[in-house]
């Protein structure tokens, strides 16, 4: 689904990654892990062009998203991203914050459609009977666009039993709940892979396991998923594939099982003998 | 004390009896068009050029609005408002050939004015905001000017609201200085109930106070805008 092609990215004169290539399928869920400073992040930023890449190429659905003359709004909406900070949008109630994306976008969409046939009917009264263009069909409405963005949302959060904080704020919430709420936000635009930049790292370990628990049943229901993460017990049980980078290269990739129990790249034993 | 009396007397006879009450009433009126919409324009223009400024610069056209906007803020910065007043009265509209009020110009040349100063303010209220919050919005899909507008600036204003409150209440005393291209503001009406009867010291004192109430009524409104603003927050 993403094809990472010799993938660089340099901050002025510092060249973080020099050239990563990668394949991700989908319904993989692939751990990033690796040492401070190493890339890891950065490649994950690169990967929605959150941090234009200076270099290589991302094919995402056959398109290569680092041109710029693609919109990237529009492939951006089938990549979920969940922040370490979880960024939540402040002034917005968690409910508002789900909403928010999912309504604007499809807005947009059948405020484009209107304007599409405006253009068709006007330039159908030049034209003879038999080469009228047809309308494109418009079957909702902005009522029910945000009913049912509504309904989601709802049915989301009760998903993860948080539904009587709908018209809360988010400054109200615990860090979990937060990073919760964050993921289902991401969820709420039906996203194809959902890439998560450290979700656990900011959190206190007892908010780590409900975390944990709901990015487990994302993958049992088959999203794709890209974690950089620091939790190596995370990474062994629920991944398929793991990466190790260091120094902006994958330094090693492999099944977790292979490669917690017998990594070969020395710099990888090294990282794995003071992490575990 | 008789004196002062007397010249109380003198004056509640020229305000009330002799229609002075009405030269004040819209004198008021326009000072209160001219903050308003001022700072009405002000915001307006701020916004506008604090984005611009915050916008990353990687390309071309940002660099040249990002110099445009420069170029505004030094130029209204860098000179009194009285000057700026008189060079669009008589010099910059006259040569292009427009022919406006003083009431115009003055609402004109204020909101143009406080737009420079409010850019900067605006400006600083956005980079308080977090930069997460553009990124978050920037990753469900969210275009950059929607994020801005819908999640930034709400959240910028909020910050900054004491400081727009405070260039208001300047604004609001800077119109003081309008009666230089002959519009009649509050300033103007009491000078000529003074002029009337040779007799200032009551008039003076009587547009202080309102000048003092005008600002206290101001602080008030802001004060119930910033607490219904601050939902969000966790401090009430």
């Amino acid at each position: 689904m993403i094809d990472v092609i010799n993938l660089q990215k340099s901050f002025g004169d510092v060249q973080v990654l020099k050239g990563i290539d990668v394949q991700i399928d989908k319904g993989d869920i692939m751990c990033i892990i690796g040492p401070s400073g190493s890339g890891k992040s950065t490649f994950l930023r690169c990967l929605n062009c959150m941090e234009d890449p200076t270099g290589g190429q991302i094919i995402f659905h056959g398109v290569d998203i680092t041109d710029f003359k693609v919109n990237i709004n529009i492939h951006r909406r089938k990549m979920g991203m969940v922040f370490q900070h979880f960024n939540l949008f402040n002034n917005k109630t968690v409910i508002q914050n789900i909403m928010l994306a999912p309504v604007f976008v499809q807005c947009q969409d059948l405020k484009n459609a209107k304007r599409t046939n405006a253009r068709i009917t006007f330039l159908n009264l030049f034209k003879k009977a038999d080469k009228k263009q047809s309308l494109v069909p418009i079957t909702t409405s902005k009522a029910q666009i945000k009913k049912e963005a509504h309904q989601n949302a709802l049915s989301l959060l009760k998903r993860i039993g948080l539904e009587d904080k709908a018209d809360v704020y988010p400054s109200t919430l615990s860090g979990g709940q937060k990073q919760r709420v964050a993921i289902i936000r991401a969820l709420a635009m039906n996203p194809e892979v959902i890439l998560f930049d450290e979700p656990t790292s900011a959190l206190d370990p007892e908010m780590v396991g409900e975390v944990l628990d709901l990015m487990k049943a994302l993958a049992k229901e088959g999203m794709t998923m890209i974690i950089v993460t620091h939790e190596m017990g995370f990474a062994r049980e629920v991944a398929n594939r793991v990466l190790f980078i260091d120094e902006g290269q994958i330094l090693e990739s492999g099944s977790p099982a292979e490669f917690f129990g017998n990594p070969k790249n020395p710099r990888l034993k090294e990282f794995l003998s003071k992490v575990l | 004390m008789g004196n002062f009396s007397l010249k109380v007397e003198n004056f509640i006879n020229i305000f009330i009896h002799q229609n002075g009450y009405t030269r004040v009433l819209e004198g008021l009126r326009n000072t209160l068009i001219i903050a308003v919409v001022g700072l009405i324009i002000g915001i307006l223009i701020g916004t506008v050029i604090a984005t611009v400024r915050v916008i990353p610069k990687y390309k071309l056209l940002p660099r040249i609005l990002n110099g445009i906007c420069g170029f505004y803020v030094s130029m209204f910065r860098g000179t009194p408002i009285v000057v700026q007043l008189l060079v669009f009265y008589y010099v910059l509209l006259p040569l292009m050939g427009m022919r406006v009020s003083g009431l115009q110009v003055s609402v004109l040349v204020f909101g143009l004015n406080s737009g420079a100063y409010i850019s900067e303010i605006m400006r600083s209220g956005i980079l308080s905001v977090d930069t997460g919050q553009m990124e978050a919005g920037r990753a469900v899909g969210l275009g950059y000017w929607t994020t801005m507008l819908r999640i930034v600036i709400p959240q910028a204003v909020k910050n900054i609201l004491p400081t727009l409150g405070n260039e208001f209440i300047t604004l609001v005393k800077e119109t003081s200085v309008v009666s230089f291209v002959g519009t009649a503001d509050l300033y103007l009406a009491f000078n000529l109930i003074g002029s009337n009867s040779y007799e200032f010291m009551v008039p003076y004192l009587v547009m202080a106070i309102i000048y003092i109430l005008l600002v206290l009524i101001i602080s008030l409104g802001i004060k119930i805008m910033e607490r219904s603003l601050r939902k969000s927050d966790r401090r009430n």
